[in-house]
């Protein structure tokens, strides 16, 4: 695949299903105050997942909506993190605080993408990222530092989550062009940046951070590998859509 | 959303518990609101304006967020981008309602987790409309649309009512509720004016919400016990079959006019301008209200498992030395 329409498949399915995944807490946070901030986070990465896909489109791709709302489990390069059922509150706390350190960072080098449209809203996109972090390490901290019960949790939820937050930086063929053309620093130096970071925050908790070296990175998903939570999710999304794909809803 | 008068107990005359209270007060208290003061969280105020404005704002609070949940289960089907970043907006907005609300009631004493304790335990009610299923996306958008515009006419009055924290919440939030009209309205006239498969649902998802909507205002005057005293301490500010009425003659030309039709053949303004209409069957809203509808207990049970698995993070979230702060708005 061309190297960029291969990036940003992959950026903008990332944050379209973990948007989507993010919006079902709903109703169910721990505390109003997070339903609230999960929404927030949600429709900020709907949005950024809407200004990928246009970038898509304009380079000949389809609309936003049929591409979001069309296609099945082999056409995602979401990688296996995003997908996971939201679980409880520890795990979408810990997806969210590994997946967004890496997006952070990864924003942040794609302002200075050779291609200028995606530089252009990378340089938006990182200022709304900033206040995920914000978030994210908010909580880490508070519950990190709090009960043995909530250590305990976070703990656990850290361990179980890692192997598939290392799928965050799969690479595909095209990972060489990439970096040769200057339209990203590739995968493996964004991942050093996100060990360090992630690195200082949980060193600020009673939280261990496990060595990454001898943990298997979950991956797949960045050629259309899934889990078997990608389907359902995508069938949900569609429901409506499909009842009439002429119809303007 | 969400919040209806319908939902709050109205004392009979005999409870009210007035001769207990210092006559003095009490005739300064009513001439403030004579005057159209605020009363305010610390300012003087009887038991039972207490107990019933903490009910009726609880109760708005509890309206908020399990009226989120009918429409918040279409956030993740909504039908493309546009559709669905609204809605998560506008589900959101509606939860942000709830927190306005919980600091408004915590004002006068009752804190926000024995207001939650009391929804799940079912020793407090939420709006009744929410007992109902939205099967289809269509129904989502009749909430939308026409609960919104049934709230909006509640609390429009209820804004120039005599609590000074409830006020000043219900005028943000009816800032955000003018927005979720126009978007209940114009996802309702896309499907209304769309395609077959589009007008038929929107069609079928009317008739079935039509009854409800009946009823959001709750029982009709002439059934309703003394509101008298409610009415002049200004925490009732307008009568159920006021609202009904202005609801009705707002909202039935808009739906009349973009094709859709109503399942009550008596419908129709009469001369003197005042809406007929068959009367709804109280009955089965009693029956409903008191916990026999088709989805009580599904609501219940969703707020209570988010109570029940969420309850680690508020332990953590305790500090020991902390000491609870009532807020003051």
């Amino acid at each position: 695949m061309n190297p960029t329409l291969d990036l940003l498949y992959r950026l903008a399915d990332d944050q379209l299903i973990l948007g989507h995944r993010n919006s079902e807490w709903n109703g169910l946070g721990p505390i109003l105050e997070e339903d609230i901030a999960f929404s927030s986070m949600a429709q900020d990465k709907l949005g950024h997942s809407l200004q990928l896909y246009t970038l898509l489109h304009e380079l000949g791709e389809a609309e936003p909506d049929t591409v979001a709302f069309t296609r099945n489990t082999p056409q995602f390069h979401c990688c296996q993190l995003t997908e996971l059922p939201i679980g409880e509150y520890d795990f979408s706390l810990v997806r969210h605080f590994l997946f967004d350190h890496a997006e952070l960072l990864r924003f942040e080098a794609l302002a200075d993408s050779s291609y200028e449209p995606l530089a252009l809203v990378a340089r938006k996109v990182k200022g709304e990222l900033k206040y995920h972090v914000l978030h994210a390490n908010t909580w880490v901290k508070r519950l990190g530092t709090a009960t043995e019960e909530a250590i305990e949790r976070m703990q656990a939820a850290l361990e179980f989550t890692l192997p598939y937050a290392l799928g965050i930086f799969e690479t595909t063929d095209a990972e060489s062009e990439i970096i040769s053309s200057g339209l990203f620093v590739g995968e493996e130096q964004l991942q050093r940046r996100w060990e360090a970071s992630i690195s200082k925050v949980l060193a600020q908790t009673a939280l261990t951070l496990p060595d990454l070296r001898l943990l298997t990175p979950v991956t797949g998903g960045r050629h259309g590998q899934h889990t078997e939570h990608l389907q359902p999710l995508l069938d949900e999304m569609a429901e409506v859509f499909r009842l009439d794909p002429t119809a303007d809803w | 959303m969400y919040g209806s008068a319908s939902t709050h107990d109205i004392p009979t005359q005999a409870a009210t518990g007035l001769e207990n209270e210092d006559p003095i007060l009490l005739a300064e208290f009513e001439a403030r609101i004579a005057r159209g003061e605020k009363i305010e969280p610390t300012d003087w105020m009887p038991q039972l304006y207490r107990k019933q404005l903490t009910r009726m704002i609880e109760q708005h609070a509890h309206s908020e967020i399990i009226g989120s949940l009918p429409e918040g289960t279409w956030i993740t089907r909504a039908p493309g981008f546009r559709r669905k970043m609204a809605q998560m907006a506008k589900v959101q907005d509606e939860v942000g309602h709830a927190q306005l609300l919980y600091s408004a009631a915590e004002t006068l004493g009752k804190t926000r987790e024995q207001m939650l304790s009391d929804l799940v335990n079912g020793k407090s009610k939420y709006s009744n409309v929410f007992n109902y299923p939205t099967p289809t996306w269509a129904d989502s958008n009749v909430i939308s649309w026409l609960i919104d515009a049934g709230a909006i006419v509640n609390q429009m009055a209820n804004a120039k009512g005599s609590y000074g924290p409830y006020c000043r919440a219900l005028d943000r939030i009816c800032a955000e509720e003018a927005f979720h009209l126009k978007y209940g309205h114009d996802a309702v006239v896309h499907m209304a004016t769309g395609t077959p498969i589009q007008r038929k649902m929107m069609q079928e998802a009317l008739n079935r919400w039509w009854p409800a909507i009946m009823t959001f205002f709750g029982p009709s005057d002439k059934m309703s016990v003394h509101t008298e005293i409610l009415m002049r301490w200004k925490v009732k500010m307008a009568t159920n079959d006021a609202c009904r009425q202005q609801f009705l003659d707002m909202y039935v030309p808009k739906i009349w006019e973009i094709g859709l039709t109503l399942p009550d053949p008596n419908l129709r303004k009469n001369e003197d301008g005042v809406w007929e209409f068959s009367e709804p069957d109280w009955e089965d809203f009693k029956r409903v209200i008191n916990g026999d509808g088709p989805c009580n207990a599904e609501r219940i049970a969703v707020r209570r498992a988010a109570e029940e698995n969420g309850a680690w993070v508020r332990r953590a979230m305790q500090q020991p030395q902390a000491r609870y702060v009532r807020p003051l708005a």
